[in-house]
């Protein structure tokens, strides 16, 4: 085991390279839906259990359900009312299941990259090879669902080995969103290829704020307004990354909706946003920012 | 007491300290610098912020380290608008992988505190080696004052090792609201564990507004004890990648600007206030 992943080198966030987005944006602002498909008695995995009750936990299971059967769908209005492509986080095995859900993402020309197989199959312990099938199945499936070409990857339920991000570069995909240590992109140390790390940001992430910091809903609306607003302030001197990540089975509740709404029409009613996609914002820091922050950035030592 | 580390005294009972120009209330703002080990054991407990997966748990991993290159210049900012100075607590591996952190820190001439080696070095009874822990850290850091030891942990040696290794105060001791001396002749800092952005925020779930307000709450009443029972300490303790968050790092500033209203407030670090408190004759 490594006591350091050694992904990153250092770059304090007050001495880096300017950033600047097209159209003088001051913020890259996504929004990363999580479709997901959770398996009702899933593999067992030695490190982690799916659920929290003995199977079948019905419960949790249908709770998971819910997002695709009524949530995604009133999330995906409310991202069309307010203009708002999606960057959708997707469990592969959902363009099997429910392809109804993946051509209304399709229809709506928003970007598919990997969550994985299921949210229900962790990379904790697999083998290099088992790990490679698993990005080349996403890698294969979006092409034949979408006809896109797959760029990012979040490990499924942020589950990994120690080769996982090294094995997603080597294998054509540009960009993670499984490091959470910088309100700007950042190169990725990898053994092959040319990996971008794109914020995607726990605290705004429903789960995480609905689950675990037990926000209430019109709270969460408050607390997205106020990261927009810092991050909005601070791009005025270099370009920053917002990304509200979204689980249709907790944001498409209804008594929730609401607030969500009208802070994602706060922030697409200003002028210096760049409304983006993962992939965008990924292909833009690479192009034109990638060097010099890898350049810029200190070798760490340890202990 | 049931243990000799320092004798027991009631805080209304003591004589008055007095702080520099008349102050009333030093304020003393503490964040950690801290970094997690990805193979973290969290002997002989998990420490607050401890890492959580299985192995490799980058999301905490990465979510921690997170204060260190974005985080604690969110809180620079926030001082600096008020000319507060900072003390720092700094893991040494900290130090050793970040020195242009490091070098953010000293030039704006804050006071650096010893905080161990890193999250996944608890002190405790029958630890292996804590003097060389201790020295391994105080190598790393420099010429320090002050100590936080990682998640506030002791053995019933770590008294005596600080103080062997030249420590003048410890912030471990969440026993009293101003400073105190123990026997061994080392000095206590009232660094808080409750007025903490960890306690709050992640441990409470009490939001953001919640967290401002707790800390004008606090200010105040010690502002109003200081008319009559003589200078108070404020102590603000922060984890930059807790307050550092940029729908967070508002609440710190809206409590400042409370704080910093007031007249008689006197922002000073660790070391300036205990040395203010023992010319003060209260030592």
């Amino acid at each position: 085991m490594k006591r350091d992943p050694a992904l990153y080198d250092y770059l304090p966030y007050a001495r880096r390279p300017k950033i600047e987005w097209p159209g003088g944006a001051r913020v890259a602002f996504w929004v990363a839906p999580n479709v997901e498909f959770y398996e009702l008695e899933p593999p067992k995995n030695p490190s982690r259990a799916a659920w929290a009750r003995p199977a079948p936990d019905v419960l949790n299971y249908s709770y998971r359900d819910y997002g695709n059967r009524a949530g995604f769908w009133r999330m995906a209005e409310v991202m069309d009312r307010c203009g708002m492509r999606g960057s959708v986080s997707l469990n592969v095995a959902v363009c099997e299941h429910h392809p109804e859900v993946i051509a209304a993402c399709v229809e709506r020309g928003w970007e598919l990259y990997s969550h994985g197989t299921y949210n229900t199959r962790y990379l904790f312990n697999l083998s290099e090879d088992q790990e490679r099938a698993v990005i080349q199945d996403s890698i294969d499936t979006i092409r034949r669902a979408s006809g896109q070409k797959l760029d990012g990857w979040l490990a499924p339920a942020l589950t990994y080995t120690e080769r996982t991000l090294d094995l997603v570069a080597e294998m054509g995909l540009t960009y993670v969103c499984d490091l959470f240590h910088d309100d700007q992109p950042g190169p990725v140390k990898v053994k092959k290829g040319k990996l971008a790390s794109i914020p995607y940001s726990l605290e705004m992430n429903d789960v995480i704020a609905y689950n675990v910091n037990l926000v209430a809903p019109r709270h969460y609306g408050e607390i997205i307004r106020r990261q927009f607003d810092r991050l909005y302030a601070e791009g005025e001197e270099s370009g920053t990354v917002m990304c509200i990540p979204l689980h249709p089975y907790l944001i498409g509740q209804p008594y929730r909706l609401k607030a969500f709404e009208d802070a994602l029409a706060y922030i697409t009613g200003h002028d210096k946003v760049w409304l983006a996609t993962g992939r965008e914002i990924a292909r833009h820091f690479i192009d034109h920012h990638y060097d010099a922050f890898a350049k810029a950035s200190h070798p760490v030592r340890d202990l | 007491m049931d243990h000799d580390r320092y004798d027991w005294s009631m805080l209304p009972r003591r004589e008055k300290v007095t702080w520099p120009n008349g102050a009333r209330v030093a304020l003393w703002v503490v964040p950690a610098l801290e970094w997690f080990p990805l193979d973290m054991k969290g002997q002989p407990f998990k420490p607050p912020g401890a890492l959580q997966t299985a192995y490799p748990d980058l999301r905490h991993y990465t979510l921690r380290d997170y204060g260190n290159r974005v985080g604690i210049f969110r809180i620079m900012k926030a001082l600096e608008r008020h000319g507060i100075r900072a003390s720092v607590a700094v893991n040494a591996a900290v130090a050793l992988r970040y020195p242009a952190l490091l070098k953010e820190i000293t030039s704006r001439n804050w006071e650096i505190l010893g905080h161990g080696l890193d999250m996944d070095h608890l002190h405790y009874e029958g630890m292996p080696d804590e003097k060389g822990v201790i020295e391994k850290s105080l190598s790393i850091l420099g010429k320090v004052r002050g100590w936080l030891s990682p998640a506030k942990s002791e053995s019933s040696k770590t008294l005596e090792l600080l103080k062997e290794a030249g420590i003048d105060y410890v912030c471990d001791w969440v026993n009293d609201d101003m400073p105190y001396r123990m026997n061994n002749s080392l000095c206590s800092m009232p660094h808080s564990a409750d007025i903490d952005d960890y306690q709050i925020l992640v441990n409470n779930h009490h939001d953001e507004d919640e967290f401002r307000d707790q800390l004008a709450d606090q200010f105040d009443l010690l502002y109003g004890e200081s008319a009559t029972q003589g200078g108070r300490i404020m102590a603000i303790s922060l984890h930059p990648w807790v307050i550092g968050q940029p729908y967070r790092i508002g609440a710190l500033e809206g409590a400042l600007a409370h704080i910093m209203r007031h007249p008689g407030v006197w922002p000073a670090t660790g070391a300036e206030i205990l040395d203010a408190w023992k010319a003060g004759g209260a030592a």
